[in-house]
């Protein structure tokens, strides 16, 4: 659904993605790890044409997404920091998405019902703890049941319960056969969640493979573990 | 673009800066017009609270909230909507928040004492001052990705137009002295909105006589109708172009 080819950019001097091609399908769920200043958020805003590669070009769903906006309608995207408009409520918040996708039914209403959203609907943003606004920036990533979801960093500042809500929808999605993309830091999150690992250094793509695959060749059975000798490995 | 505006107005139009200058505005105007017996004085005192405050609260409102909504901004652009038409629905939202301000806080004082033309021009130069300001915080919110930066280069901005260009100008005046500068002064007024909008409203008071020939001048060259066209072309002018080119760096700005 989404193909990367040959994605180059450069901040000044800083080569932050370099050649950086990939393929990802329906049904997946791919890991995107890599030290902090790896370029993984950067890739992310890539392909939701938020930073424009300076060479290469992104394909999702077979359409070249240079100089387009319409192909983000299939894409539901959860930042990595959360902040909104401080007079708005979180259901004006949640309409005024609404608005701007023009889908009105046919809506995914299932992880505001999960966060307990309703409730807090009348909350004015500038009241809400960090955690509160994360989840509603997650829910505004699934609300509209899009078919392709990426996330960054998705259960930084969640609770554990809140997390592990997060951690099922998405695996019920996965179900459904959607294609997810998440980064994050703490990989036992991810352990039973991903199936694909992309492996991002200093801007450039060191791995990608399968999860089975990586099990079976590095004999760990734990992500952490497979991912500490991959990069010990790199590291030689 | 005008869902855009609506929330944005929505969410304006409850915060506290706002309110309190709308307040600020109100009261000050209102109670210079029950100080002074000729309402024509008190114009004259709104005249300079038009030509400082305005300007500074717009630039500086619209640079604090525009960054203070990058990541609000960074969300929407991962929406399906076109970059130009979000940051221009922005604008506008902006826009129409800081008229509401100036058109409650200064034009219901106006309308109840002095309705008349001069009253009129104060109203309109401080709304036309309002978006101008407006819109060159939008393209230094645009141009500068730090904030502080960003704020700092607003504030540069206000300081160059309310008084270092005036004694540039003065500068200008006196080395060349000797030579004929009449036109030119108004080619350079035309430079400053805040200049502008000062001319166009000492115009109006009549008290043009004191500022000598140049005074006489302006008189001739901004009292006729082809004068008043160009003055409010130049104003247009002032508000469409920072905010075009904020528009179109906005359109290839990595977020």
């Amino acid at each position: 659904m989404i193909i990367a080819t040959n994605v180059n950019k450069q901040f000044g001097k800083l080569r932050v993605l370099n050649d950086i091609s990939v393929n990802c399908n329906k049904s997946q769920t791919i890991a995107l790890i890599g030290p902090n200043g790896s370029g993984k958020t950067t890739f992310i805003k890539c392909l939701l044409g938020m930073v424009i590669p300076d060479s290469g070009f992104i394909t999702v769903n077979e359409k070249n997404i240079a100089r387009d906006c319409q192909y983000r309608e299939h894409i539901g995207y959860m930042p990595q920091i959360s902040r909104f408009p401080d007079n708005m409520t979180i259901e004006q918040v949640i309409d005024m998405v609404k608005d701007i996708r023009g889908k009105k039914s046919g809506l995914d209403m299932e992880l505001v019902e999960a966060f307990g959203l309703p409730a807090l609907y009348k909350k004015k943003m500038r009241t809400l703890s960090g955690g509160t606004r994360q989840k509603v920036s997650a829910c505004l990533a699934f609300i509209f049941d899009p078919a392709i979801l990426i996330l960054d960093e998705p259960t930084a500042g969640l609770d554990p319960i809140s997390s592990e809500v997060l951690k099922e929808k998405i695996m019920k999605e996965k179900s459904r056969g959607k294609l997810t993309l998440v980064t994050s830091h703490v990989l036992s999150d991810l352990d039973d969640l991903v199936t694909e690992i992309i492996y991002l250094q200093d801007g450039s793509l060191k791995l990608h493979s399968s999860v089975a695959n990586l099990r079976k060749d590095t004999g760990e059975e734990k992500l952490n573990k497979v991912i500490a000798k991959i990069m010990r490995e790199q590291v030689k | 673009m005008k869902k855009i505006i609506k929330y944005i107005l929505i969410d304006i139009l409850k915060n506290r800066i706002i309110i309190a200058y709308t307040a600020l505005l109100f009261i000050v105007s209102l109670s210079l017009f029950m100080l002074e017996d000729n309402p024509s004085k008190a114009v004259l005192g709104l005249l300079n609270i038009t030509l400082i405050i305005v300007p500074l609260i717009s630039i500086i409102f619209c640079t604090i909230y525009l960054y203070n909504s990058s990541e609000f901004i960074e969300l929407l652009v991962a929406q399906p909507i076109k970059r130009t038409k979000l940051l221009f629905g922005i604008y506008l939202g902006l826009i129409g928040s800081l008229l509401l301000a100036t058109t409650v806080g200064l034009g219901i004082p106006v309308l109840l004492y002095d309705p008349g033309p001069t009253g009129m021009t104060l109203l309109m130069t401080a709304g036309a001052l309002s978006i101008v300001f407006a819109s060159l915080a939008l393209l230094s919110a645009v141009i500068t990705r730090d904030k502080a930066k960003g704020i700092g280069l607003a504030l540069l901005l206000w300081f160059y137009f309310s008084f270092i260009y005036d004694g540039l100008v003065l500068l200008i005046l006196f080395q060349f002295a000797d030579y004929p500068m009449e036109t030119a002064m108004i080619a350079l007024s035309a430079l400053n909105p805040i200049d502008l909008g000062r001319i166009l409203l000492l115009l109006q008071l009549d008290i043009s006589a004191m500022m000598g020939f140049t005074g006489a001048l302006f008189r001739d060259f901004f009292g006729s109708n082809l004068g008043l066209l160009f003055a409010s072309l130049v104003m247009v002018v002032w508000m469409v172009i920072p905010s075009f080119i904020a528009i179109r760096k906005f359109k290839n700005k990595d977020l």
